[in-house]
C-alpha cells in the first residue's frame, strides 16, 4: 500500500534553516545539511526546502547547497523558491533535486506550470499554494510573495479555483499551506483540506498547523491527504518522526516504519 | 571524470542519455558514490561498451529520451550490451518493446530488450502520478538479495509495465503492476533505488555484485 508521507519542511533564508510564526519574525534554527541528515535518519519520507526570501526579493534561490543535499541524502527532496524559468528548474533538477515547487511565479504566469511539466515531466512539478481564510468575505484567498511580510499580496484567486487551474496546467503535486494555521500548532485545516481533496486528482500535501501527533492522524484520516508537511514541531524536537510513525501505525495509518 | 574500480580493473557506467528532462543522473551518481563504487557518467559508445555494468537512468518523457538516444546513435550499442544493465524508472520503461505514453498515431517503439510493454496506470480514483513510498512483493531476482518482501521503495510514475513473465517484483496501486522486470542481462526497476534509503542502496549494491 502507498504510505502516507511525513515531510519536514526546511525554510531556508541566506543558507540557513529558519522558522517564523504566521510567516513573521524568522529565526535561525540550524544548518541545512545536518538537519536534513537528522530527519532522513529519523524516517522522514521526503524533505522540502523553501528559500522563502527568493520570490519576494526577486532573485533565484541560492543553489550551492542543493548538490550537497543530493550527495548526502538518500530520500527524495523538493526545492522551492523563485523558480521563474525552465532554466532555473533545469539547474535545480540537474543538481539532484527530485522535484521543484513553484508558487508566486506560477501566480504571475500560470502557463509556467504547463511549460515546466512539458519539459521535465509533471512528476517533478509541484505547485505550492498559500491559502488564507478571509473572515470578512468568508473565502479562502490565494496569497503571493509570502516569504516577505511587506511584499505579501492577495491575488484574485479563490483557492478552489486556483487548485483547478494548476491541475489544468499539468502540475504533478499540490502543497496546500493554510496560512491562518501556520506555526500556531492548532492542527491542520481539515475542512479546507477535505474540500480541496474532492477536487484534487494529483497528490495533495497538507501544510500549516501541526502541533501534536494527533493532528497528523486527523489530517490523514479525515482529509485523506497523501502527505503531511510540518516544520516547527520537528525543528524544536517536540515530535520525533520515528515516534510519530509508530503512533500512526497504532492508528491503522499506513506509513513506512524505519 | 573517469574513475576505475581497482578491484576489478574496470569501471561502471551511468549512461548520460538525457539532455533536457531526464534529470536523476546526479542522484544515481551520488548513490553509487555513497556505496563507494567508482562511477563514470558517459554517453560515449566506446566507454559504454567497455563498462563492466551500466545504469540507464531517466525521468521525464519517453519520446524525448528515445530522440536523445537516436540523436546520439546509441540504440544499437545499447541493444548489443552483454554486461548487466539496470534501467531505472523511465530507463526501465525504455527497455520494453513499446510504450503507450506516446500513443499517437501508434505506440512509441522503445529498445525492446525485455519482452513487455508500458501502459497507463489505471487507478480508479486514486491520485496520479503514483508518488511516494510503496511496498514491493514477490521478489524473484538476485538483485533483491537481503531485501524483505513488503519493503518500501520510492515510486514516481503514471505509466507501468503490466504483470508478465518478465516481472521480478510486484507493486499495487489501484492495480498490480511490475515493480521490476528482467530478461537476460537487462534488469529494470520502476522505482528509484537511489532515493529509497537503505533498501535502495542494498539493491544497487546487489546489482554491482550481479554477474548473471
Amino acid at each position: 500500500m502507498l504510505a502516507k508521507r511525513i515531510i519536514p519542511c526546511l525554510d531556508v533564508k541566506q543558507g540557513k534553516v529558519v522558522k517564523g510564526v504566521k510567516f513573521r519574525g524568522h529565526q535561525i534554527v540550524g544548518d541545512i545539511i545536518p538537519l536534513a541528515r537528522h530527519y532522513a535518519q529519523q524516517g522522514a519520507d521526503e524533505l522540502v526546502f523553501y528559500d522563502i526570501s527568493a520570490s519576494a526579493e526577486n532573485r533565484v534561490v541560492d543553489r550551492s547547497w542543493i548538490k550537497q543535499v543530493a550527495a548526502e541524502i538518500d530520500i527524495p527532496f523538493c526545492v522551492a523558491g523563485g523558480i521563474k524559468t525552465a532554466l532555473d528548474a533545469q539547474t535545480l533538477l540537474e543538481f539532484g533535486a527530485d522535484k521543484i515547487s513553484i508558487n508566486s511565479p506560477a501566480l504571475a504566469d500560470p502557463t509556467l506550470i504547463a511549460r515546466l511539466a512539458q519539459q521535465f515531466g509533471k512528476q517533478c512539478i509541484v505547485v505550492g499554494i498559500d491559502s488564507y481564510f478571509d473572515e470578512a468575505s468568508q473565502h479562502y484567498q490565494v496569497k503571493q510573495f509570502t516569504g516577505d511580510e511587506a511584499a505579501t499580496r492577495t491575488t484574485q484567486w479563490h483557492t478552489e479555483d486556483w487548485v483547478q487551474e494548476v491541475q489544468h496546467q499539468g502540475c504533478g503535486e499540490i502543497v496546500l499551506n493554510v496560512m491562518n494555521q501556520d506555526g500556531v500548532k492548532q492542527g491542520y485545516d481539515i475542512k479546507q483540506l477535505n474540500n480541496i481533496r474532492q477536487i484534487c486528482k494529483v497528490p495533495l500535501i497538507a501544510s500549516g498547523g501541526a502541533g501534536t501527533m494527533q493532528h497528523f492522524s486527523d489530517v490523514f484520516q479525515q482529509a485523506h491527504v497523501d502527505g503531511a508537511l510540518a516544520a516547527s514541531v520537528f525543528h524544536r524536537n517536540e515530535i520525533n518522526i520515528a515516534e510519530l510513525k509508530q503512533f500512526l501505525i497504532q492508528q491503522q495509518i499506513n506509513v513506512r516504519a524505519c | 571524470m573517469i574513475t576505475y574500480l581497482p578491484a576489478r580493473g574496470c569501471y561502471e557506467s551511468i549512461l548520460s542519455d538525457s539532455g533536457y528532462g531526464c534529470a536523476n543522473i546526479a542522484s544515481v551518481y551520488f548513490a553509487c558514490q555513497r556505496l563507494g563504487i567508482k562511477t563514470e557518467v558517459s554517453d560515449n559508445k566506446q566507454r559504454i561498451k567497455a563498462a563492466s555494468r551500466l545504469i540507464l537512468p531517466g525521468v521525464g518523457h519517453a519520446q524525448v529520451a528515445m530522440d536523445n538516444l537516436k540523436q546520439k546513435d546509441l540504440i544499437e550499442t545499447l541493444t548489443q550490451l552483454q554486461q548487466p544493465v539496470l534501467g531505472i524508472c523511465l530507463g526501465m520503461q525504455l527497455m520494453t518493446s513499446h510504450t503507450a505514453e506516446n500513443n499517437q498515431p501508434a505506440p512509441l517503439a522503445t529498445l525492446n530488450l525485455i519482452d513487455t510493454h508500458i501502459e497507463p496506470l489505471i487507478t480508479a480514483n486514486l491520485p496520479l502520478p503514483h508518488m511516494g513510498w510503496n511496498q514491493i512483493t514477490q521478489l524473484k531476482h538476485p538483485i533483491f538479495k537481503g531485501i524483505a518482501a513488503q519493503s518500501y521503495v520510492y515510486f514516481v510514475h503514471s505509466y507501468a509495465a503490466p504483470l508478465s513473465t518478465a516481472t521480478i517484483a510486484q507493486c499495487k496501486y489501484g492495480q498490480p503492476f511490475s515493480a521490476a522486470i528482467a530478461e537476460r542481462n537487462f534488469i529494470g526497476v520502476q522505482f528509484h533505488p537511489e532515493k529509497s534509503a537503505r533498501v535502495g542502496l542494498t539493491l544497487l549494491q546487489n546489482f554491482m555484485e550481479y554477474n548473471g
